[in-house]
């Protein structure tokens, strides 16, 4: 701990090393007016890797893609009125997909504090509703109690982000406090251990089923040892939710693929005729349940199991609602559960399987589609993925077989465009020897692009897969199947930037690929840059992304491919 | 269907636009609240009249739980008490009139507590249903002001809002 002439420590300095206490290695952030005294405390210390982003938005996001990618709590800095609300998008993707975050904003002083002080804004205010919970420290000495009870709230029961406002005059007072404090938080507690009488009814109707399902869910990647034991013994057929993807690895025979909008059909009949869902850490989304009153008519049982009680029942009620830890529950669950008969269920999905593939490349231009398939050869799966939101994405999604748990970062809940680069940082950060893979797109990519400074800042080699259609493509495909192709305002090709020279301007390689023959050498020359590369992928622009359920839609309605395809 | 949940926080600032804040983003209704401190030091109390299905009142009380600095939540379903205190200012210009007027507040229970030359101002405390009564049997007389608390509700017994021992039985 370095300390202050006369051996005292200001409450900047109490705060790094309250950090420090709680194992926080890495930070996220920019600095400014009002955080100032919190970057010079830190100019001299060591033990905290700071990460400069070029946008606070970025470091959010990449707090994000650190913390999914490596289960740790991700750590950001901004200073006041804009630095903080920069960091709201952020903090709102983290509280939809329950992401552990700690963001620190420096505010103006106490004393100015409601007079609309220069770079003043009522942050607490303004994120209440997109954190687990917000602090104003006004005490300097409250400050160690703060950071720990942070910490406690973003990282157990149902995880989320933190939010702690210290005024600047907070940080320059002495803190005359200590560093052994308890936490003070009687409210919270939250069940982690599902009750055994629920666990053991759940274990009953699992028996007695003849169409069970397996839903999980982004809540359910810390439970990857458990689900595998309790999907053998049982085998039971797997869904796995945009937000579950590799909890259980896509390459695994049981693992029936993604369920939604634009979910496999396999998986969204499968769903349909269940006569039993096991929903383990997810919280029925729009986006997968689509039409509610024709979601999953002949289904008997639905056991739930979150940790949030107030996801049971929110959406889709539950017969069996189990409130615990989605690893604890499923040790249960795996270690009382029997083989089931279901080779009846099993030679209907393999039916639907084999009537309904994935949509394969077609036709002279390079598609979306390919250009996944080939990095997934290429590396035999062995990356971490992150992407934007919008077309990619899903192709990403369906197309990208996750192999491993908290393999595949994305935006779900909130479907933030920009996420996948500064994502991408983050979980290059958390993970230095691994390969990360950023298929984002042109719409997506230069919602964050200045991000590209901090891959090339801190050598990240992190791979970005732009997959270039000239378009924001998913706005395009709904004006192309519902608006009668009246294409408002999603025109990007004429005045997208050349990305690849863009990347050179920034100091990082940009590669260019215009077709499929460029494909396989463009995939091994982007792997084997030792550096951060970005390659624009000309691919095209009207490929949309199938199977797809209209909004508001079920599983009836899908489609799976373009109607004038069709014909 | 009218619920009455009483809610136990930590008297932090904010607290409260926490509360209301979560019922305008999830649309839950309010129709009274009431906030006050209790015996122990650094925890109030609150009372909310929801009105709602079953299914929405489960969930008030779900999110309410995931707030911080909510300790406990409970909708008074079980036996318990309600009551709401008012105050009514009529105006009693008449002599007939103020008869008349003493007559309804004898009947209701309820008291003058400031006697004007035009008007006067009546305390009335009861259900929310009882205050709605009198307030309607001094319509006919000029109702000039009403203020009234929300209702507020304590369980029966040995039904206790109280925080969680730790470690009690789960």
């Amino acid at each position: 701990m370095v300390l202050r002439k006369g051996g005292l420590m200001n409450g900047a300095e109490a705060i790094l090393e309250a950090l420090e206490r709680e194992g926080v290695r890495h930070i996220f952030g920019v600095p400014g007016g009002a955080n100032m005294p919190i970057y010079d405390a830190m100019y001299t210390r060591e033990g905290i890797e700071h990460i400069l982003t070029r946008h606070e938005q970025g470091a959010a996001h990449a707090a994000e893609g650190y913390a999914i990618s490596s289960g740790r709590t991700g750590v950001v800095f901004a200073t006041s009125g804009p630095g903080a609300l920069n960091l709201v998008t952020g903090l709102a993707d983290a509280m939809m997909d329950s992401v552990p975050l700690v963001a620190i904003t420096g505010q103006v002083s106490r004393s100015a504090v409601g007079t609309d002080a220069f770079q003043e804004a009522d942050v607490t205010g303004v994120t209440m509703p997109i954190t687990k919970h917000n602090y104003l420290v006004q005490d300097v000495n409250d400050i160690p109690r703060i950071i720990k009870e942070a910490f406690i709230i973003a990282s157990t029961g149902r995880p989320g982000p933190v939010l702690i406002d210290v005024p600047k005059d907070v940080q320059f007072e002495e803190f005359s406090g200590s560093f052994d404090v308890a936490p003070q938080l009687p409210g919270y507690q939250p069940t982690t251990k599902g009750h055994p009488r629920q666990i053991q009814k759940a274990l009953a109707a699992l028996k007695e089923a003849r169409r069970p399902v397996l839903m999980v869910g982004g809540g359910a990647h810390d439970a990857s040892q458990a689900l595998l034991k309790l999907i053998e013994t049982t085998g039971i057929p797997v869904i796995t939710t945009l937000k579950g993807l590799g909890a259980v690895p896509a390459t695994h025979p049981q693992v029936v693929g993604m369920p939604g909008m634009h979910g496999t059909v396999a998986a969204n009949l499968a769903v349909q005729q269940a006569d039993l869902i096991l929903a383990i850490g997810l919280r029925f989304d729009d986006r997968i349940t689509g039409n509610l009153e024709k979601f999953a008519p002949n289904v008997r049982t639905v056991i739930h199991v979150d940790i949030d009680p107030a996801e049971i029942g929110k959406v889709v009620e539950a017969s069996i609602p189990i409130v615990g830890d989605a690893a604890w529950v499923a040790e249960k669950l795996a270690q009382g559960a029997e083989p089931l008969e279901l080779e009846e269920w099993w030679a209907q999905i393999r039916a639907w399987q084999e009537a309904n593939p994935l949509p394969q490349p077609r036709g002279e231009l390079l598609s979306s589609i390919e250009v996944v398939q080939a990095f997934w050869e290429a590396t035999g799966g062995e990356a971490y993925v992150t992407t934007g939101v919008g077309q990619h994405q899903m192709f990403a999604a369906l197309y990208w077989k996750t192999k491993r748990p908290r393999g595949f970062i994305t935006s779900g809940g909130l479907g933030t465009m920009g996420y996948g680069l500064p994502a991408s940082v983050g979980v290059q950060v958390a993970h230095p020897g691994e390969l990360v893979l950023n298929f984002d797109g042109d719409g997506s990519l230069q919602m964050t692009v200045q991000e590209l400074a901090t891959l090339v800042r801190y050598n990240l080699p992190v791979k970005v897969l732009l997959l270039n259609n000239g378009y924001l493509g998913m706005v395009r495909q709904w004006q192309d199947l519902f608006n009668e192709k009246r294409y408002a305002e999603v025109h990007l090709e004429e005045s997208n930037p050349n990305f690849a020279r863009l990347a050179e301007a920034f100091g990082m390689k940009g590669v260019v690929v215009e077709n499929k023959e460029q494909l396989p050498q463009a995939v091994d020359e982007i792997l084997e840059h030792p550096g951060p590369v970005l390659a624009d992928f000309r691919v095209h622009n009207e490929e949309g992304v199938f199977p797809m359920i209209p909004a508001g839609g079920s599983a009836e309605d899908i489609i799976t491919q373009h109607p004038e395809e069709a014909n | 269907m009218r619920h009455l949940v009483s809610v136990l926080v930590e008297d932090h600032p904010r607290v409260l636009t926490r509360i209301t804040s979560l019922f305008a983003r999830r649309g839950f209704n309010i129709e009274s609240l009431a906030v006050g401190k209790t015996h122990v030091p650094g925890l109030s109390r609150i009372s909310i009249v929801v009105l709602g299905d079953d299914r929405t009142i489960e969930q008030v009380e779900k999110q309410l739980n995931k707030l911080i600095e909510v300790i406990k939540v409970t909708d008074h379903s079980e036996p318990h008490v309600e009551r709401e205190l008012a105050l009514v200012k009529v105006r009693t210009e008449g002599v007939e009139e103020r008869l008349q007027i003493k007559e309804i507040v004898e009947a209701f229970r309820a008291r003058a507590i400031d006697v004007g030359p035009k008007s006067a101002i009546y305390e009335v405390t009861g259900t929310p249903y009882k205050i709605e009564g009198f307030i309607e049997g001094l319509e006919p007389y000029g109702v000039l002001e009403v203020m009234r608390t929300g209702a507020v509700a304590m369980s029966r017994g040995e039904n206790i809002l109280r925080p969680r021992m730790k470690k009690e039985a789960v």
